[in-house]
């Protein structure tokens, strides 16, 4: 697929830099690349990877705009509330750039729906908001082999994974299955500092274009962490786990099911 | 004795269980925190039988939920 000269020019900072030049963006725009959540995390990189000329974003979410959102999620406007968020990103998508398709998904991802939705896509985000979601695309990414992003925010924290299913360590390396039902108060309760899910979510917009265009190092087998307070990022070096219920040598999860437990956060800061 | 927690050097009692550990550097929640310990990734029934040594490099890994904001 050739550049159009509108392209050229749109691109132009893109194409510049020798590690992507025209061929890159030429890869990029024939990519496509699934956004589970249309929140937080997924505004910015659905921002990001649109104007990144992005050739197809998939948007799964189920959720409508409330006012509530609007203080971190900026793709959504003031307008918008009320209406579903897939509607309102897809909007906002096509207005910026016409070079991408954009497909909504206005459903809950679940165990019986996902694996047909991301095994079109090139590379998953994971802006999900609850550990249900998050052990429900770590597996279903797995058994697809679809690469994917995972993160998570939270009060001034965020974290982030690249993992390659087979070659990476896996979410459930780390941390096996979701948190003990209880513990765990609600995301309105914690509370989230609105600008850090445009520092976490642009990070995986990063790692979805360096995936694609096959530059630089990936987050995999690192955990990158952030404090907002201190402006600290630490990379954690993570190994697989042979021991992993899912991608370990003896895996004891052998098909995809749905979690029980829906909560999102945790009440005390990690440094607490 | 010396640990290496979380990338900063922390005294501790030594001879401490990872349980003891999170007990005495005041993890407030400790079943949201995976622990690794010199890159090894320990289960959760491992963390009373493992003792740590002079010189550890501990993580404590935290769940973080947050993103698309469903309240």
């Amino acid at each position: 697929m050739a550049l159009s000269e509108q392209q050229i020019e749109r691109y132009s900072r893109h194409i510049i830099l020798k590690e992507i030049g025209g061929a890159g963006q030429e890869k990029l725009l024939a990519s496509k690349v699934l956004i589970v959540g249309a929140g937080g995390l997924g505004a910015p990189a659905a921002l990001y990877l649109a104007a990144a000329g992005i050739g197809t974003l998939g948007i799964i979410d189920d959720d409508k705009v409330d006012l509530t959102n609007l203080q971190r999620q900026v793709i959504h406007f003031t307008p918008d509330v009320g209406v579903p968020k897939t509607e309102s990103a897809k909007a906002k998508i096509e207005t910026m750039n016409p070079d991408v398709t954009v497909k909504t998904y206005s459903l809950r991802a679940t165990a019986a729906n996902i694996s047909e939705i991301i095994r079109e896509y090139d590379f998953v985000i994971d802006g999900t908001d609850n550990f249900s979601s998050k052990f429900l695309i770590n597996d279903a990414c797995y058994f697809e082999k679809i690469p994917f992003s995972h993160a998570g925010i939270l009060r001034f924290f965020g974290q982030l994974i690249t993992v390659i299913p087979d070659a990476s360590a896996c979410y459930r390396c780390v941390f096996h299955s979701p948190p003990p039902a209880g513990v765990v108060p609600s995301c309105s309760q914690a509370g989230v500092l609105g600008v850090l899910a445009g520092v976490i979510g642009s990070l995986q917009a990063t790692e979805a274009i360096k995936y694609i265009l096959g530059v630089g190092d990936l987050l995999t087998d690192t955990l990158l962490t952030y404090d907002a307070l201190t402006m600290e990022f630490r990379s954690v070096k993570l190994n697989r786990n042979s021991r992993c219920a899912l991608c370990g040598d003896k895996p004891t999860i052998t098909e995809l099911k749905d979690a029980e437990q829906a909560v999102c956060d945790l009440k005390g800061s990690p440094n607490d | 004795m010396k640990l290496v927690i979380n990338g900063e050097e922390v005294k501790s009692k030594g001879g401490l269980s990872v349980s003891e550990l999170l007990v005495e550097q005041e993890v407030k929640m400790p079943e949201m925190v995976s622990v690794e310990i010199n890159g090894r990734i320990l289960r959760r029934p491992e963390f009373d039988t493992t003792v740590l040594n002079e010189g550890d490099k501990v993580e404590f890994l935290y769940f973080m939920g947050g993103g698309s904001g469903a309240e």
